[in-house]
C-alpha cells in the first residue's frame, strides 16, 4: 500500500478534493517520515507546528469548497528563501539566529495558493556548491545508494547541490515538491543525481525578491518534484511578475500543466555536439542517444546543432557568479544581523566576523571574486567574461532562430559521487559538475533535469532540456514524453527509516 | 582650457605668479520624497532609523527598485545645465565596507552616467562671467552616519540617510579662484533651486562639495591635484582654497612635489590635512549593479519633462534687463532667488520696473537683511510694496514719505493708501498752501532772498524751509518751481 507521502503532488492535489483524506493526515505522514530521515540531514529546520496549522486552514478551505490551487499540498523549502518569523540561514553560520521579518516572493505565493510548510531544506553554504557539502549545517545524505554485486552499498553519496536538501527530500517522500534556486545548476544537477525532476526557469520567471543572492544575474528559483506533472504545477504558482524585482519579467503565468501532455510531434531537438566532452562515459552517451530516440518515436526531428562557445562558459561563469558574489556577500558584516564576533575596532570586527562566519568555499569565491573585480584586472577578467557571456547567449539565439524548438544534453557528465570523493584537492573538480547546466544560467534560458535511466550501479542519471526564453512550456511536453518512455524511476526503499 | 590667463586672479608667491586650478564635484540631494532604490521616506530631522526601509538596512534577499521621480529630478536638472540627457544609463556598484554602509556597495553610476556634458554661465562681482564646463552628473545613493558621541564603548549607525537620492555634478577644472569657485557653487544653487531639484540647503547637508585644487605657473600644464573633501558651506570652500592653494604654492617654492591625495579642511584651524593618500586609495571594484536594468527612456520623456521646467535665472534676468530697464547688477541681485524675483515681479507689473527694483533692493532686501528675514518671511508683501510705488509715482506721497510709509506697513501691517489717508501724509500740491508758505518765508528773510538771488544754488535753503513749513508733505516739484518764480531764479 502506498502511503501518503508517497503519492505525487497531482495524485495527493486530488485526492484531497476528492476528499479521500484530510491534509493534516498527509501532513502529518510527512512529517512521521522527516522524523524517521533525520539521518539524511535533509532538513535544517522542521516546522511542524505551523505546518499542522496550515494544513487546519487547508481542510477547512476544502471543506468550504475554496480550495485554492496547491491547498494542503506539504512542501520543503530551501533554506535560501525567506521565510516570515522563521529562521532562514542560507546554510551559513554567519546567518545564525536571523529571522527574517518578511515572506520571499517565491514562497509568498506558493502559501496564497494554499501550500503547506513543512520546513526549510539544507543546501550548500550560499548555494555555493555541488555536493552539499559545504553547508554549514552538515551533509546532507543521499537517500540512493551504489548496487556493488547485487548489494546495497554502505558507502554514502552526495545528493548534488546546491539544493541537495530539496533533491534528497523531495528523493526520501519527505515533501511532495521542493522549492530551490539554480545559478550554475544547483536545482538540474541535484536532480538528476536523485531521480527526481527540476527545472530551473526562464531568469526573469520567478522574482528573486526575498531571496538570498548568490550571484544576482544568474540566480533564479524553480522546483524539484517526483514527476514532470508535479514541476509545472509547482512552477505554475511560485512564477510571476513582481515589482519589487526589476530583472523579474512582467509576463503572464502560463498553465504549465496543460503543456505536460502536449507531446513533441512536428518539434525539433537539437543535439549539440559540443557537449560531447572528453571522457564522456559510455554510459552517458548511450543515456543520451536514447534520449534523443525517445523524442524521435514520439514526433520530433532530432538535428545535430553546433554551439561552439561552449568550452568557454564554465570558466567564464567561475568570473561572473563570484565577482556577484563577492559584492552580494558583502552586507554580512556582523552590523546589523547573524553573527557578530568583536574585534579591537570595526576593521576588526569584520574580519573576525566573517573569518568564523564564512566556510572555505564561500570564502574562496568571495576572494575570486574580487579579485577579478580589482582595478587592473577588470577588464581582463569581467569585461572578457561577460563577452563570452554575450557569445553564449548567440549561439543559443543562431540554434533557435534555424528552427531548434528545444536542445537535450546530459544533465550531469556522470551520476552521484560518494561524500568526500570530489573537490577536497581541486575545487575545479568539483566545478566540472556544472559543465552542461551553467550554459543555460549564463543564456538565461530555461532548462529542465529529468530521470532518464540507471547507470551500471543503479545510480539515477538525467537528461537536461534546454529552451527558448520564456518557453518552459515545450519542456514540459518533452519531459514528459520521455518519463513516459523511460518509465517513473523507482525511488529507493526508505533503508534510513 | 585654453582661455588666456587673467593676471588679476593669479596668487603671488615669495618667487612668482601662480594661477589656481579649481574643479568641483557637488553631491546635491535630490529632492524626492522617498529615496533613490525604496519607499522610506526622506524627511529630514526624523528619529534615528525610523526611515529605514528592508531594503535601506540591506536585509538578505533585498532588491533595489529604481525611483522614477529622482530619474525626472536628474534628467530636469540636466536640461538645466544645458547638458547631454542620455537615454541609456547603468547603475553600479562601488564596493567599501563602512558601518554605514549596509549592502557593503554604493549604488552609483560610473561608467554610463545619467547626463553627461553641460555648461554654467557664472557672474562675477566685477560684472565679468565665466562659462564653467559640466563633465557629467550621475545618480548615487548617500551613505548612512555613524554617531561616536551616544555611548562610551559603542558606535551607533542611523540609517535614515542611508539610499537617498544625490546627484553628483562634475566640473571640469575651469575655475581660476576661490572667488570662482564660490560664485559657481552659489550659480548652481540657484539653478537647483529654480528647477526644484535640491533645496540646496547646505546646513542641512543637501549640497556638498569635493574641491579639487592644483596650482601651476601661468601657460604651464595643469599641477598634481588634492582633492578636498566634503566641505559643506559657500564661504568654507572659499578658504579651503585659499589655505590649499597656498599650501602647496610653499612646498613647490621650497623645490618640493605635491602628492595626490584627499585632505579636509578644519575651518577652525583654517588648514587641509591629509585623509588619505593616493597609494591608500580605495579600490571600489565598481561593476554593473546586475540587480538592475540599464535606465532607458526616450526623447518623448525628455521632452516632456522641459516642457514643464520654469524660467531658469539665465533667461529671467536677460528678460528683466529688457523688460523692465534693469542694469544686469539689479537683475542679477532679483533673480539669486526664485522667490525674490517673482516677489519684485508682483510689485514691478504695472508699474516703473527701474522704481520697483530700487524699492525691492535697497528697502526692503536691506531690512530684511538686517532683521535676517527671508523673502517668504516678509511682513510687507508686493502688493503693499506696489501701493507704495504707485503713491509715489502719482504724486501722492514724496519719496521721504514713502519711506515712513513703509516702516508703517513694515511694524504695523494695513492697506498703505489708507495709511497715507487716514494719517494724513499726502503730499500738499495745492500752490496756495504752498504759496503763502513760501511768501511767509520771503518775507522773514530779506537778507537770504538777496544771496539767493546771486547765488541761485541757494534755492535748496528755501526748498528746505517750505518742506519743513508744510511737515514734510508739499510737493517738492511744485515747491521748486513756486520758489524759482518768486525769487525771480532760472
Amino acid at each position: 500500500m502506498t502511503t501518503l507521502n508517497e503519492l505525487t503532488l497531482a495524485e495527493a492535489r486530488d485526492g484531497l478534493k476528492a476528499k479521500d483524506f484530510s491534509a493534516s493526515e498527509l501532513t502529518q505522514a510527512h512529517l512521521d517520515a522527516m522524523e524517521k530521515a533525520r539521518g539524511l540531514n535533509a532538513y535544517v529546520l522542521e516546522t511542524p507546528e505551523r505546518a499542522l496549522t496550515m494544513a487546519n486552514v487547508a481542510d477547512t478551505k476544502i471543506a468550504h469548497g475554496e480550495a485554492r490551487p496547491l491547498e494542503g499540498i506539504p512542501l520543503g523549502i530551501k533554506d535560501l528563501f525567506c521565510t516570515h518569523g522563521v529562521a532562514t540561514t542560507a546554510g551559513s553560520k554567519i546567518l545564525e539566529g536571523f529571522q527574517p521579518h518578511y515572506e520571499s516572493a517565491v514562497t509568498h505565493n506558493l502559501w496564497r495558493d494554499g501550500a503547506v510548510m513543512l520546513g526549510k531544506l539544507n543546501l550548500d553554504e550560499f548555494a555555493m556548491g555541488s555536493s552539499n557539502e559545504t553547508s554549514a549545517y552538515g551533509d546532507t545524505i543521499s537517500p540512493w545508494r551504489r548496487q556493488e554485486n547485487g548489494k546495497l552499498s554502505d558507502a554514502k553519496l552526495v545528493p548534488g547541490g546546491s539544493s541537495g536538501g530539496s533533491a534528497a527530500a523531495v528523493a526520501a517522500h519527505l515533501c511532495l515538491g521542493a522549492t530551490a534556486t539554480d545559478t550554475g545548476g544547483s536545482i538540474r544537477q541535484p536532480a538528476a543525481f536523485t531521480g527526481t525532476v527540476g527545472i530551473k526557469p526562464t531568469y526573469g520567471r520567478c522574482s528573486r525578491w526575498g531571496t538570498v543572492a548568490y550571484a544576482s544575474s544568474l540566480d533564479q528559483a524553480g522546483p524539484i518534484a517526483r514527476t514532470v506533472r508535479d514541476c509545472a504545477i509547482l512552477l505554475g504558482s511560485m512564477a510571476g511578475a513582481d515589482a519589487r524585482d526589476t530583472t523579474c519579467a512582467d509576463l503572464p503565468v502560463p498553465d504549465f500543466e496543460a503543456a505536460v501532455s502536449r507531446g513533441v510531434k512536428g518539434l525539433t531537438i537539437g543535439i549539440p555536439k559540443e557537449y560531447r566532452v572528453d571522457g564522456m562515459s559510455a554510459e552517458v552517451q548511450a543515456l543520451w542517444d536514447r534520449g534523443a530516440a525517445m523524442l524521435k518515436d514520439a514526433g520530433a526531428t532530432v538535428r545535430e546543432i553546433s554551439l561552439p562557445h561552449t568550452p568557454y562558459a564554465l570558466p567564464a561563469y567561475y568570473i561572473v557568479a563570484p565577482a556577484e558574489a563577492s559584492s552580494n556577500l558583502a552586507r554580512y558584516d556582523g552590523v546589523r544581523y547573524g553573527l557578530r564576533v568583536p574585534g579591537k575596532d570595526i576593521a576588526g570586527m569584520y574580519e573576525n566576523t566573517r573569518a568564523a562566519g564564512f566556510g572555505r568555499e564561500v570564502k574562496r569565491r568571495i576572494m575570486i571574486g574580487t579579485y577579478v573585480l580589482s582595478a587592473g584586472y577588470y577588464d581582463a577578467y569581467y569585461v572578457r567574461a561577460q563577452k563570452i557571456r554575450t557569445l553564449i547567449k548567440r549561439d543559443f539565439e543562431a540554434a533557435y532562430a534555424s528552427g531548434i524548438d528545444a536542445i537535450l544534453t546530459p544533465a550531469t557528465p556522470s551520476a552521484a559521487f560518494g561524500l568526500g570523493e570530489k573537490g577536497s584537492g581541486d575545487p575545479v573538480e568539483m566545478y566540472l559538475q556544472d559543465v552542461f547546466t551553467i550554459t543555460v544560467n549564463m543564456a538565461g534560458l530555461p532548462g529542465l533535469s529529468v530521470p532518464a535511466g540507471l547507470d551500471a550501479q543503479g545510480l539515477p542519471l538525467g537528461l537536461q532540456l534546454i529552451g527558448r526564453p520564456f518557453d518552459e512550456e515545450t519542456l514540459f511536453a518533452a519531459a514528459q514524453v520521455i518519463e513516459t518512455a523511460a518509465g517513473r524511476t523507482k525511488l529507493p526503499a526508505a533503508w534510513w527509516a | 582650457m585654453t582661455a588666456a590667463v587673467n593676471p588679476k586672479k593669479l596668487i603671488k608667491g615669495g618667487l612668482h605668479d601662480w594661477e589656481v586650478v579649481i574643479g568641483m564635484e557637488i553631491h546635491a540631494q535630490v529632492t524626492s520624497r522617498s529615496k533613490l532604490f525604496s519607499g522610506a521616506s526622506t524627511e529630514f530631522g526624523a528619529e534615528p532609523n525610523d526611515h529605514v526601509s528592508l531594503v535601506d538596512a540591506a536585509m538578505p534577499g533585498m532588491l533595489p527598485v529604481i525611483n522614477e521621480e529622482c530619474v525626472a529630478q536628474a534628467v530636469r536638472t540636466g536640461l538645466g545645465l544645458k547638458a547631454r540627457i542620455n537615454h541609456r544609463s547603468v547603475f553600479d556598484r562601488k564596493n567599501y565596507f563602512y558601518p554605514d554602509l549596509p549592502q557593503g556597495y554604493q549604488i552609483s553610476q560610473f561608467k554610463d552616467p545619467i547626463v553627461g556634458e553641460g555648461e554654467v554661465l557664472v557672474d562675477l562681482v566685477d560684472g565679468e562671467s565665466i562659462t564653467v564646463g559640466i563633465e557629467r552628473l550621475h545618480l548615487e545613493q548617500d551613505a548612512g552616519k555613524s554617531l561616536h558621541d551616544q555611548n562610551p564603548t559603542q558606535s551607533f549607525v542611523d540609517l535614515n540617510r542611508s539610499g537617498v537620492a544625490l546627484m553628483e555634478i562634475v566640473s571640469r577644472p575651469d575655475l581660476r579662484s576661490s572667488e570662482e569657485a564660490r560664485a559657481y557653487v552659489t550659480k548652481l544653487r540657484t539653478i537647483l533651486r529654480y528647477l526644484g531639484t535640491c533645496d540646496g540647503d547646505m546646513e542641512k547637508g543637501s549640497l556638498r562639495a569635493d574641491v579639487n585644487v592644483s596650482v601651476r605657473k601661468p601657460g604651464e600644464p595643469l599641477g598634481t591635484r588634492c582633492e578636498i573633501k566634503n566641505v559643506n558651506s559657500i564661504r568654507f570652500i572659499g578658504q579651503a582654497i585659499e589655505v590649499e592653494a597656498r599650501r602647496q604654492i610653499a612646498i613647490l617654492e621650497d623645490g618640493g612635489t605635491i602628492s595626490q591625495e584627499t585632505r579636509l579642511f578644519d575651518p577652525g584651524k583654517g588648514e587641509t590635512r591629509s585623509m588619505r593618500s593616493k597609494e591608500e586609495a580605495h579600490d571600489y571594484r565598481y561593476f554593473p549593479d546586475p540587480d538592475l536594468l540599464p535606465l532607458e527612456f526616450d526623447q518623448a520623456y525628455v521632452d516632456a519633462l522641459a516642457e514643464g521646467l520654469p524660467e531658469l535665472p539665465d533667461a529671467k534676468k536677460a528678460r528683466f534687463i529688457a523688460d523692465y530697464g534693469l542694469s544686469p547688477y539689479d537683475a542679477g541681485v532679483l533673480i539669486a532667488e526664485r522667490t525674490s524675483a517673482d516677489y519684485y515681479e508682483a510689485v514691478a507689473k504695472g508699474r516703473d520696473g527701474k522704481a520697483a527694483a530700487n524699492w525691492v533692493i535697497n528697502e526692503l532686501f536691506g531690512r530684511l537683511n538686517k532683521e535676517g528675514k527671508t523673502i517668504e518671511a516678509s511682513p510687507v508683501s508686493a502688493d503693499q510694496l506696489g501701493a507704495v510705488v504707485d503713491l509715489i509715482g502719482e504724486g501722492t506721497i514724496s519719496g521721504k514719505i514713502a519711506k515712513d510709509l513703509f516702516e508703517i506697513v513694515w511694524s504695523e501691517g494695513g492697506d498703505p493708501r489708507q495709511i497715507v489717508e487716514s494719517r494724513g501724509m499726502k503730499q500738499v500740491t495745492d500752490t496756495g498752501a504752498i504759496e503763502a508758505a513760501i511768501d511767509d518765508i520771503i518775507a522773514k528773510n530779506p537778507d537770504k532772498v538777496t544771496q539767493a538771488r546771486e547765488k541761485p544754488t541757494l534755492l535748496g535753503w528755501f526748498v528746505g524751509q517750505t518742506m519743513k513749513a508744510t511737515g514734510g508733505k508739499a510737493n517738492p516739484a511744485a515747491v521748486n518751481s513756486l520758489l524759482k518764480a518768486k525769487l525771480g531764479i532760472e
